[in-house]
């Protein structure tokens, strides 16, 4: 499944490569032909991060303070870790954990 | 924020866990409201979220029309949000302000240099004058020089000193009748627990007040008070508001870290907790018989202090007579008469580590 998943709030200093802006190829989960929020997040820990996956994940979800956003809407309204996502969304993640 | 990616998506059909918004019933939801829980969409968020700051000013009469505003900006998320949000509404409710940004430049390579750029850049985007004060002009050293002196350990103490004076230094530099931070309702919340872990009782009873200094030159008030972090950054991506978000390389802060963790695990349970930390900060009676510090001024310098030297001027000697653990904790290195008096009468809230905020 494509996805462009982008990272922000100082996130991107995590990944292998610190850009912002991602254009990647999610494989679905056992035949299912399904990519849900929660098969994204361990994808993006096992695929992306090179540093510190504890500023990014805890347990199976993101690091309390971390914002999600599915096409712009906040993914608290979309289901959460069981959103389902579709070709060509847009996954945002944001860190709040820096000093203002 | 480089976001231009996301614009395309709204094209896409509504997926099924998509709602409108519970205040227009028109447009699609866009986010969760951490303090109401309702689901509002973008523009509507707008309007409530800078309805509610414009209300905090009202209520708390935050400011006089005709006074001179300094924004506290390091071109972190919450200073920028608030530079922009407070400029929109001192033209659309007249407040009859006159906005400037103020940052300070605690000399810290890739780090204060970098975010000060932001500064410079919202300088131009808000039309809004900017004073930079440095840690180098005010105190002869950069924090890069302290680090090199004092090493890792207690740089954040002489940063957060250096830091609240330099504002005020700057606000006074410009003639400013109040300043305003950026900070926010988890800041607080966190600082509140904070004080409670430090058993610090004098901040812990000030530190939920909306303005501070009043009977100081130059007084501070905090319109994001009610404000939850959440939505300042929500806010900020959606307006596309171009802010600078890497942490300090010298600040660990661990102490502070596991407060601000615990209060956003606690916050993903029940979003409420973060307001509700904040009234229970604000409901403290202290006890009478509890030995508060006296504001006086200090000798050297005339800034406000309980003791007879400031804080800075103590760090600072230390600093310049190659002492510099002199005014750390409880050590009473340098000259016995008048640190042993220091260490005797000094209360908990002058000594612990305070990081980057200031309270």
């Amino acid at each position: 499944m494509h996805l462009t998943l982008e990272f922000g709030g100082g996130l991107e200093l995590l990944l292998k490569s610190s850009t912002k802006v991602h254009k990647v190829e999610v494989p679905p989960k056992d035949g299912e032909g399904k990519v849900t929020m929660k098969g994204l997040l361990s994808w993006v820990k096992a695929n992306l991060i090179k540093e510190r996956p504890e500023m990014f994940v805890k347990g199976d979800s993101v690091r309390p303070g971390v914002l999600v956003l599915i096409n712009d809407c906040d993914w608290e309204l979309c289901g959460g870790l069981d959103a389902e996502l579709e070709e060509k969304d847009v996954v945002v993640f944001i860190s709040t954990l820096h000093g203002g | 924020m480089g976001s231009s990616v996301a614009d395309g998506a709204k094209l896409q059909p509504s997926r099924a866990g998509s709602r409108l918004c519970v205040r227009c019933g028109e447009r699609k939801a866009a986010l969760k409201r951490p303090k109401t829980l309702e689901q509002i969409c973008r523009e509507c968020f707008y309007i409530v979220f800078e309805d509610e700051i414009h209300q905090t000013i009202v209520d708390n009469s935050l400011f006089k029309s005709g006074e001179r505003v300094a924004i506290g900006a390091s071109g972190g998320k919450d200073s920028t949000v608030l530079a922009y949000v407070l400029s929109e509404l001192n033209r659309r409710h007249n407040y009859g302000l006159d906005l400037f940004l103020l940052s300070v430049d605690e000399g810290i390579t890739g780090y204060r240099d970098d975010s000060l750029e932001t500064v410079k850049r919202n300088e131009i985007q808000y039309g809004l004058p900017l004073k930079i004060v440095s840690y180098k002009d005010l105190y002869g050293w950069t924090m890069d020089d302290i680090v090199k002196a004092i090493g890792l350990k207690n740089n954040c103490t002489f940063c957060g000193v250096f830091r609240r004076q330099a504002l005020d230094r700057g606000a006074a530099l410009l003639k400013a009748d109040k300043i305003v931070t950026g900070h926010n309702a988890d800041d607080i919340a966190e600082t509140v627990l904070l004080n409670i872990l430090r058993g610090d009782i004098a901040r812990l009873s000030r530190c939920t007040f909306i303005t501070t200094g009043e009977d100081g030159p130059i007084p501070r008030c905090k319109p994001f008070k009610y404000t939850y972090e959440k939505e300042i950054v929500m806010y900020a991506y959606f307006k596309k508001l171009d802010y600078f978000s890497t942490e300090c390389i010298y600040s660990p802060n661990a102490y502070r870290g596991f407060a601000r963790e615990f209060i956003k695990d606690l916050e993903r349970m029940r979003p409420r907790a973060i307001l509700d930390i904040i009234k229970s900060g604000e409901n403290f009676r202290i006890s009478t018989t509890t030995k508060m510090p006296e504001q006086g001024t200090c000798e050297r310098c005339g800034y406000i202090s309980s003791q007879r030297l400031c804080k800075a001027c103590v760090l600072l000697d230390g600093l310049n007579r190659g002492l510099p653990k002199l005014g750390i904790g409880r050590t009473k290195a340098g000259d016995g008469k008048e640190h042993a008096k220091h260490s005797e009468r000094s209360t908990s809230s002058l000594q612990g580590k305070h990081g980057n905020f200031d309270f």
